[in-house]
């Protein structure tokens, strides 16, 4: 299953990403080798293994729905690289329309 | 200025109390250590002389007032990944540069109310993914014991700082070794307390399943009394766990007779590093003169943990940092005209080049088609994992085997290579995956004088036990009086 040049593409695509060419060239080797060393598990016979997700012994955690409101709404906003008032402002997010 | 004037926390709380010093006192000689030393050491990502200063003012108060408990007045230093309110937490990371949370996480908050000293954030490997904190994005930690060689990571800060004296103890976190293995290249105490047991609301998420706060200290009781506050169940961490937490510090003169060592053969392996070998087989050997009881066990599974490992963490990852896209928090590209392109761009300049590199492995091993082969399987070798300890733990109380193959390694030799880097956690990971508590002891330096050390593992929220052994051996071998060179040089 060696990982090429089209599949960093989709990969970083999906994670959202942007590589440059020595970026993913480097990350084609990088990852052929760990899915490599990796396979080692294909060795062990897992069949009917319950897989484990956590390690916990509670399987959820219920609490009542109310609604427990965070005063310092400045203080997130403040964190924000670009804002409108009480709002979080983003670039455009259709493709070909021009930011404002 | 010498070795710090108490070694340990127990030491000087006790001296607070009975007003030998005060805590503004200490304080200012932590803060003046940090000044001369860390310049060299790089520890620190923030320090907040000001703001230790009114905490330790605080903390006097209460003594005064005969209000103190056995945390008040103690100078911590904190690993950049947990949350303070109103001090930049920056994870190591380029993408949250210039982030001030607006809450304090629990650990924090239950610190707050014991009137402790925060000193400031300490470095580590970016979002706590690295074993050298060489992938911090500001600056490459040194160890002080020989400062051309790595402190261990990702929370090599946090070791850093305790063994330089330059905070009283620290908090870390531990993924897969990395409070452990930090503590055991620095020669200091590390706790990775069990899977549940410390709330994680104010952690910055890197594998969910996985991650755990714990002390680091320079010594066994030291992590006992840091672990009795932080400990407990929080309805703000739905994986934490609602249990009973006791003193920890209660009963760890028990000592070590009676207890059943159990020594996986799976951990004395070839390319193990000769000298670490013969420091724990030492330790090994004064604990069954002290009455412990050795038994040979086995965990099969040992060599397919890494492997396991950086599938799960790797999936986890990618879906944790999925929320770094510019919008909220942190750092956005100003260059971007679109949305998408914004992400890309945010994303790409904010993180580094191992940070990617998990992301990529995670989103990989998650996407269609390959979830089964990889994600599931992973998985599945994690419930053979746990059940290898499960069945040891029927033979013996604690695990005890080496914390690290080798003792510290030197700066760059490892960074380009990643898999080489992810194999020098290989005793420490097995023990995220079971969810188990592990700690790191001293247990000796080598002729380099680079210490080594020696993990404790013990059962689900076994850790009065494992405490309890820990602390029995640290009696055979007390080594929290012990600092590097370089801390005489000031």
């Amino acid at each position: 299953m060696a990982i090429g040049r089209k599949e960093v593409g989709h990969i970083a695509a999906l994670a959202r990403l942007s590589l440059t060419d020595e970026e993913a060239q480097r990350l084609i080797k990088d990852l052929n080798a760990i899915l490599g060393y990796v396979e080692k598990l294909d060795a062990l016979d897992t069949k009917g293994v319950e897989p484990t997700s956590h390690t916990l012994e509670v399987t959820n955690a219920f609490r009542e729905d109310v609604l427990r409101p965070f005063k310092e709404r400045e203080k997130i906003l403040k964190n924000s690289p670009a804002r409108v008032e009480s709002f979080f402002k983003v670039p455009p997010i259709s493709e070909g329309v021009s930011s404002t | 200025m010498a070795v710090p004037t108490y070694h340990t926390i127990r030491d000087l709380s006790k001296a607070l109390r009975e007003r030998k010093v005060s805590s503004v006192e200490i304080t200012r000689e932590y803060l003046q250590r940090i000044e001369q030393l860390d310049d060299r050491i790089k520890a620190y990502l923030h320090v907040n002389a000001d703001a230790a200063l009114k905490d330790a003012e605080a903390a006097d108060a209460a003594i005064e007032k005969g209000e103190a408990s056995r945390l008040t007045g103690i100078p911590l230093g904190i690993k950049d990944v947990l949350c303070i309110e109103g001090v930049p937490t920056t994870c190591g990371s380029k993408i949250l540069k210039n982030y001030i949370p607006p809450y304090s996480a629990t650990v924090i908050e239950k610190l707050r109310k014991e009137r402790v000293v925060f000193l400031g954030k300490l470095n580590m490997d970016e979002f706590a993914m690295g074993s050298s904190t060489e992938n911090s994005r500001f600056q490459v930690t040194r160890n002080p014991w020989d400062l051309d060689r790595i402190p261990g990571g990702s929370s090599g800060g946090s070791a850093a700082a305790v063994a330089g004296g330059m905070c009283a103890a620290s908090l870390g976190t531990d993924t897969g070794g990395s409070i452990r293995q930090p503590a055991a290249l620095c020669g200091i105490v590390g706790l990775k307390p069990t899977y549940g047991r410390v709330s994680r609301f104010g952690l910055i998420a890197f594998a969910s399943s996985l991650d755990q706060i714990g002390p680091m200290t320079r010594s066994v009781w030291d992590a006992a009394a840091l672990l009795t506050v932080i400990a407990g169940h929080d309805p703000k961490d739905s994986t934490s766990v609602p249990r009973e937490t006791p003193d920890y510090t209660e009963g760890l003169e028990e000592g070590l007779r009676g207890l059943r060592i159990g020594i996986p053969k799976e951990y004395f392996i070839e390319g193990m590093d000769a000298e670490v070998e013969v420091r724990v087989q030492e330790a090994l050997k004064a604990m069954e003169e002290a009455g412990a009881q050795m038994v040979e066990i086995s965990l099969p599974h040992t060599d397919y943990a890494v492997a396991t490992y950086y599938i799960i963490a790797t999936a986890e990852a990618s879906s944790n940092l999925a929320r770094y896209d510019g919008v909220r928090y942190g750092y956005r590209d100003p260059s971007a005209t679109t949305l998408r392109k914004m992400y890309e761009e945010t994303r790409s300049e904010g993180f580094g080049t191992e940070v990617k590199r998990r992301i990529m492995l995670g989103t990989y091993v998650l996407s269609a088609g390959y979830y089964e082969a990889y994600y599931r399987k992973a998985q599945q070798v994690r419930t053979l994992i746990r059940d290898d300890f499960k069945a040891a733990f029927e033979k013996c109380d604690v695990i005890v085997t080496p914390t690290t193959p080798t003792p510290a390694f030197k700066v760059g030799e490892k960074a380009d290579d990643p898999l080489q880097m992810y194999l020098s956690d290989i005793f420490t990971i097995s023990v995220n995956l079971a969810g188990l508590p592990g700690i790191s002891v001293p247990c000796g330096w080598t002729k380099r004088q680079l210490p080594v050390g020696i993990q404790f593992i013990g059962n689900l929220f076994g850790e009065r036990t494992l405490l309890r052994a820990a602390y029995g051996y640290e009696l055979l071998a007390p080594f929290s009086e012990r600092y590097p060179d370089i801390i005489r040089t000031v």
